[in-house]
This record gives structure tokens, C-alpha cells and sequence, in this order.
């Protein structure tokens, strides 16, 4: 279609507000306010959504792409990319598992992913999968019970516009970075989560079952509020490998706790990290915030961080409550080309508040891994503690890894500690395990694991088993 | 059961084994002494699998198989088993799921389903009782923090749950206070059996109190140069090892 024709079809639908039949589900490559203003449409969107967008749009035309991460890739080309993409009709996806690439049936077989999730995950159109359909509709009538919502953030937009209003941006700035001002411009969807007051969420709450708005992947926007004394626990991703034919990820989360409240996010990774060459894999600058608002309230993030070609990802706590609670549990697995620099912001400004860091990265093959964290401590948090360690595991000898810790500590009664190691996976460790009977491959997982304990333990039960099974996956042939 | 034919090995392009000659015979226990930098703990290396050395020449058989075309863990599997001088430390791992691996990795080799939960504890905690170890140590990372002598118990401890047909002892006295040594020595002791041979490297005779050898061989620049029963041990800790060199020199 010409780019002609494409601002008049644009510009007609949204005048009519909304969007139900357009021609191309696609969005040519390129970034422009025609574009901003399909996506809009597309997603039904009120005038001020638009507004926002437009105007992130704006500030992000002025920005440049961060460039003091340590990590090496070719420029991207924004006006290449395209920035919309609807999900594939049930015509176009595979009919049954017998369509799907065996190569990825026999990955979800290691990690033990069960059967009904498998088609699912393959993109089985979703008529198909009568499970999930079924467990998401139980499960949607219980969170309705306890008041809790969750829902896509298209459909939050529309229907809790207030809720939007109110606390969109308002932990991660729009031109807080160049990729967060991206994502405002055209986050395509997402999820949205509100535990009202003193709600304890009667479940732990997964992408997994919002698999009907799945292809949003790309420039995905969450947003989670805690009202005071509720709790929720959120998972995202899935260990399954995820590919993509969009190179570029961008997204933004952010997190509200009040008072007393508790958010525990976990997230497993498992993007497409290329070839061996690290061709084709996913560029992943994902900007994660929580703002610990209320006294007494706590966000902890735990990641297991296994896919894409270059991670760039820095999942924060602002601790502005007293006493408030910031946790960063963290496992990064970088294998091949794959390049990571990834770590935590923990800022404290409320009195006698707390973090927590344990970072574990492992590398592999001619990979290269940064930790990079902050730990700031501003003049008004008497009392604040903060433990940080951060290790590093190195499998062969052609892969790197680096730690950069940052320090600003604004008083005096604060007490942080550091602690950072770095360790080759010993030929001795090897050699001990095999002199025992144990094969090399159980050998190596079985190290890594031990090496992961600390976090892995962090992750709810049934994340962790699979959380463990992927690194076992991502590190084959890693050795040897 | 072991039969180690002219070995030579190099390590980087140093000879440490010069034609070296050993028979070991099922059920026998045999003490190999020798001064510093004499190959002792080479021969248990190569024998064992490790990196790093160079087989130049002859050949190390057990129970008729070449062991050099063998993986590491094809020999520990077919039973034989090294007890580490420094056993390494594995943080985060349990030493009860090491243990747990290890035996099913061997029971797999025998064509044996892997070992019920409740079963496998039942024969842990007996062998823990018989090293004088608390069930503590079972969920302690591998000799992680362990000291010198918990080190040689867990390595002896081991030995006892995965039943080896050759235990190849490196050093296995060394850092052990009195009390210590008594008790992994019952330990090697209990492991005396006529389808089991034991193969001690060590340097002192003081071991060879405790776990009496059937024989004893003197492994100097490369070679074993004596070899007798175990009053040769007695001659050795009175003597040194001087007499012998020049002995076999002639």
C-alpha cells in the first residue's frame, strides 16, 4: 500500500473514532505521527491516549539512544521498523501441533512444558486449545470475586481510564530514556493489574493466561498497582523459547505499591538469541521500575534472563516509603554471541528502607555479561541498608564478564555492603562430579544450578523447576 | 584387576612416569610411597581420567578394558573411583544430591532403576553413622567450609555408598589430626573385601598403621623400585628412601 494512500485510510478511520475493519494489520515501516495515530486507532484508543502518545513521540524525536552500556551491535535503523503488527487470524496459524516445527515441540518436551500449554505456546489458533480457554475463564470469574483486575492495558485504557490517567508514567517517566519514550509513543499492548485495598490477589497472576492477547511482545507496556495492604504475585514470560520476527524490544513496566503492600514480579526471558553467530536474535531494552509509595511496602524482582542477542534491563526499586522494601533476585545466562548488561537501581529516600541484590550471571561460548548497579541512598533515608552481591560464573574461556557497581551513599548512619565474586567453572568441579560417574552435561547443570540457588529460590515453586530446566537448555553444549 | 603395563606420561613435555609397572589382584591393598615430585599423585590422575597429562606410552587396563579410550565417568562407573588429596568445593550443591546422582549415574551403568527415596536415606544415614558424620553434612553444599578432615570423611563416605571395585586413594591421611585418621581408616578397613582392591598413595608410614597394605611399592623418578610386604614400610620410616634409590641405581 502507499504511504499515500495509508495517511488517508488512517486519517478517515480516526476520525470515526475507532477502527473496526482496516485492510492491513500491518504498519509500514517507519515512525511518524500517521503511524502513532493507526496504532491508536487500532486499539480503540480515547483522544488524550492519543495525546500522550503524541507527545512521548515528541520528546523522543529529541533523545538519542543510550550508549554507555557495554555492549557492541549494529545501529537500528528506527525508520525500518515496523511498529504494529495485529495478531495472526486463526486462518494463519498452525491447525494443530502436527503443523508446528518439530524442532520447537522437542525444546518444550525438555523443559517439561505440559501438552495443552505446548499448543498454545506453538501458536495453535486458539479455538483449538480448549484448555487454556477454559482455565482462563475460571480463573478470570475468581480474580472478579476479590475485586482484583486484569486485563490488557488496551482494554484498561478504555474501560479504567482513571486508573490510567492517574498512575501511566508515573514511575517511569515517558522521557525518562530513548526506549521509554518509544514505548509511550507506541506500546502496542500489555498488561494491566489493580489489587484494590487489602486485597491479597487469590492467585499468582500470569501472562501465560492472557494468551489471547498474545503478539505484544514488542513494545509491551505493564502497569501494577497495589493499593495499601494488598498483594499480588506476577509472572511473566514463560520458559518456552520465544521467537519473533521483530528484532526490536522495548518495553516498559512499572509497579505502584501503597502502603503496606506487597508486589513480587518474576520473570523468565527466553527470547531468540540468534544463531550460533548471533544472527537474527532479539534486541531487548526493557526499562523496569517499581515505586515502593506507601510506608512498609515492598516490591521484589526476581528474573531469570536467558534469551535475546543483546539485553539491556534494569529492573529498580524506588524506596520512598518507610521502611519500605526493595528486593532484586537475578540469574543471567548469556551463551554463544549473546550480550547482556543488566543489573538494579535501588534508590532509597525513605527512612529505615531496605534492598537487596543478588545478582548471578553466567556466561558461555563468546558471550559478554555486565552487571551494573546502583545503589543510592539520598540524605532523608536515616537508617537505610543495603546488601549487595553479585557473582559471576564463566563456562570456557573466549567469554567476558564485568561488574560495575555504583555507590552514593547521601548519610552517614546507612550501612551498605558489596560482596562480588568471579569464578571459572572449574575443570577441578567437572572433574570431581565425573570421577563420581556423573556425566559432563548433568555435571555442568548441576553446578550452575548450585551456582543459581540463591535466586531460583526466590522464583515460586513451579517456575523455579521449569526456571531450571531452561538454564540446563540454554547451556547446552556449552562445555566440551 | 588392575594391571598398569610400561606407563609413561608427560606433563608439558615433562616425563613424570618412566615406564612404569603395577598389578593389582582383586582384593588386595597396596601402599605406594615415594619422596616429593616422585609421580605418585600422577599415577592416580592418569589412572583417574584428569586433564592435563600426556600418555606417551604402555597402557592401564582394568578388569581386561583400556582405560585410556575410556571417559571419566565410564571409569568411575565401571568402579573405579578416585578419593581426592584437595576434594574441590561445588557451592549451592547438596552433597546428599551429589551423593544421590552419583549412585543412580552407577545403577544406571548396572541396568538398575534409580534408588527409592526412602531407601537411599536408609543406607545414608547408616554409612553417616559408620563416618561419625551428623545428617548435617547432607545438606551442606559439597565440602563446602568442610574442614581438612570432614573433607576425607565425605571423601571416604562416598566410597562407602558407591561401592567401588578399585578405590584409588590420593594422599587420603594428609591434614588429618589423630581422631580423624582412626575413623577414615575404619572406613577404608570396612571397605576390605575379596572383590575389592585398595590402592593408597601416601607418604607416611603412619597410615599404613591403621590400614595394613598387603603391599607396598617405592615410586621414585618415575618408576617403582622396590616392592615388598608391609615391613617394608617399617624399613622405609627408619631409613628414608635414600638406601632405596641407590639400591635400584645399582
Amino acid at each position: 500500500m502507499a504511504s499515500q494512500e495509508m495517511e488517508q485510510l488512517v486519517r478517515r478511520e480516526y476520525k470515526q473514532g475507532f477502527v473496526t475493519d482496516i485492510e492491513s494489520d500491518t504498519a509500514p515501516p517507519g515512525l511518524n505521527e500517521d503511524v502513532i495515530r493507526f496504532i491508536s486507532a487500532k486499539k480503540e484508543e480515547p483522544q488524550w491516549m492519543l495525546d500522550w502518545r503524541l507527545a512521548a513521540f515528541e520528546q523522543w524525536k529529541t533523545m538519542a539512544e543510550p550508549d554507555w552500556a557495554h555492549v557492541d551491535f549494529p545501529q537500528v535503523d528506527f525508520q525500518a521498523v515496523s511498529y504494529y503488527s495485529a495478531p495472526k487470524s486463526s486462518e494463519d496459524r498452525p491447525k494443530s501441533l502436527d503443523e508446528v516445527d518439530p524442532k520447537l515441540l522437542e525444546t518444550y518436551e525438555k523443559l517439561g512444558i505440559p501438552l495443552h500449554e505446548r499448543a498454545a505456546l506453538a501458536g495453535v489458533a486458539m479455538d483449538m486449545v480448549f484448555d487454556s480457554v477454559s482455565v482462563t475463564t475460571t480463573f478470570k470469574e475468581q480474580l472478579g470475586e476479590a475485586g482484583v483486575i486484569f486485563c490488557s492495558i488496551s482494554e484498561a485504557i478504555r474501560e479504567y481510564p482513571d486508573l490510567i490517567k492517574q498512575y501511566l508514567g508515573s514511575v517511569v517517566p515517558v522521557a525518562d530514556n530513548f526506549y521509554t519514550a518509544l514505548n509511550s509513543a507506541v506500546f502496542s499492548d500489555g498488561s494491566f493489574v489493580f489489587v484494590p485495598k487489602g486485597v491479597t490477589c487469590p492467585m499468582e497472576l500470569s501472562t501465560y493466561f492472557r494468551i489471547n492477547a498474545e503478539n505484544t511482545g514488542q513494545f509491551e507496556r505493564t502497569l501494577i498497582i497495589c493499593e495499601d495492604n494488598a498483594q499480588v504475585s506476577y509472572l511473566e514470560g514463560c520458559t518456552a523459547p520465544m521467537r519473533d520476527e521483530n528484532q526490536l524490544h522495548a518495553a516498559v513496566v512499572e509497579l505502584v505499591a501503597l502502603e503496606n503492600a506487597d508486589i513480587k514480579y518474576s520473570t523468565v526471558q527466553n527470547w531468540y538469541p540468534g544463531d550460533e553467530e548471533g544472527k537474527g536474535g532479539i534486541y531487548n531494552f526493557v526499562t523496569k521500575r517499581g515505586e515502593c509509595r506507601g510506608d512498609n511496602s515492598k516490591i521484589s524482582w526476581t528474573q531469570v534472563e536467558t534469551g535475546s542477542a543483546v539485553t539491556w534491563k534494569y529492573p529498580s526499586c524506588v524506596l520512598k516509603g518507610k521502611n519500605s522494601v526493595g528486593e532484586f533476585y537475578s540469574v543471567a545466562v548469556t551463551n554463544n554471541m549473546q550480550q547482556a548488561d543488566t543489573g538494579t537501581k535501588m534508590i532509597h529516600i525513605g527512612e529505615g528502607s531496605r534492598s537487596t541484590i543478588i545478582s548471578k550471571g553466567i556466561s558461555a561460548g563468546r558471550s559478554d555479561q555486565s552487571y551494573r548497579g546502583l545503589v543510592k541512598i539520598l540524605p532523608g533515608a536515616k537508617g537505610a541498608r543495603n546488601f549487595t552481591q553479585c557473582d559471576s560464573l564463566l563456562i570456557g574461556d573466549q567469554c567476558g564478564a564485568h561488574t560495575f557497581p555504583y555507590q552514593e551513599i547521601g548519610n552517614s548512619t546507612a550501612q551498605v555492603e558489596h560482596e562480588a565474586t568471579t569464578s571459572k567453572i572449574g575443570e577441578d568441579q567437572l572433574f570431581y562430579c565425573r570421577q563420581r560417574g556423573i556425566s559432563e552435561e548433568d555435571a555442568v547443570n548441576m553446578i550452575v544450578n548450585g551456582f543459581c540457588k540463591d535466586v531460583f529460590k526466590e522464583l515460586p515453586m513451579e517456575f523455579a523447576v521449569e526456571a531450571e530446566a531452561l538454564l540446563n537448555v540454554s547451556l547446552e553444549g556449552a562445555v566440551g | 584387576m588392575l594391571e598398569v603395563k610400561d606407563l609413561r606420561v608427560s606433563v608439558e613435555d615433562k616425563e613424570i612416569l618412566k615406564g612404569l609397572n603395577l598389578t593389582i589382584n582383586p582384593g588386595e591393598v597396596h601402599a605406594i610411597m615415594g619422596p616429593n615430585g616422585a609421580g605418585k599423585s600422577t599415577l592416580s590422575a592418569v589412572i583417574a581420567g584428569r586433564d592435563g597429562y600426556e600418555v606417551t606410552g604402555g597402557s592401564i587396563t582394568f578388569e581386561g578394558e583400556d582405560v585410556l579410550d575410556m571417559e571419566i565417568e565410564d571409569r568411575a562407573r565401571a568402579g573405579l573411583l578416585l578419593g581426592f588429596q584437595y576434594p574441590v568445593e561445588i557451592p549451592g550443591v547438596k552433597n546428599v544430591y551429589l551423593l544421590k546422582a552419583a549412585l543412580n549415574a552407577k545403577r544406571e551403568h548396572l541396568g538398575l532403576p534409580e534408588i527409592e527415596a526412602p531407601e537411599f536415606m536408609k543406607l545414608v544415614r547408616e554409612k553417616l553413622q559408620f563416618m561419625k558424620m551428623d545428617s548435617s553434612f547432607l545438606h551442606r553444599s559439597v565440602n563446602e567450609g568442610f574442614s581438612g578432615g570432614e573433607k576425607k570423611r565425605n571423601e571416604i563416605l562416598q566410597m562407602l555408598i558407591l561401592e567401588p571395585k578399585l578405590a584409588l586413594l590420593d594422599e587420603i591421611d594428609s591434614g588429618l589430626d589423630i581422631d580423624a585418621l582412626k575413623v577414615v581408616s575404619e572406613g577404608v578397613n570396612s571397605l576390605r573385601d575379596a572383590g575389592r582392591s585398595i590402592v593408597m598413595v601416601t607418604h607416611y608410614q603412619r597410615l599404613l598403621d591403621y590400614i595394613v597394605p598387603d603391599h607396598i611399592h617405592v615410586l621414585s623418578d618415575g618408576k617403582i623400585i622396590k616392592s615388598g610386604d608391609k615391613s617394608l614400610a617399617l624399613e622405609l620410616e627408619k631409613r628414608g628412601y635414600d638406601w632405596v634409590i641407590e639400591e635400584a641405581a645399582q
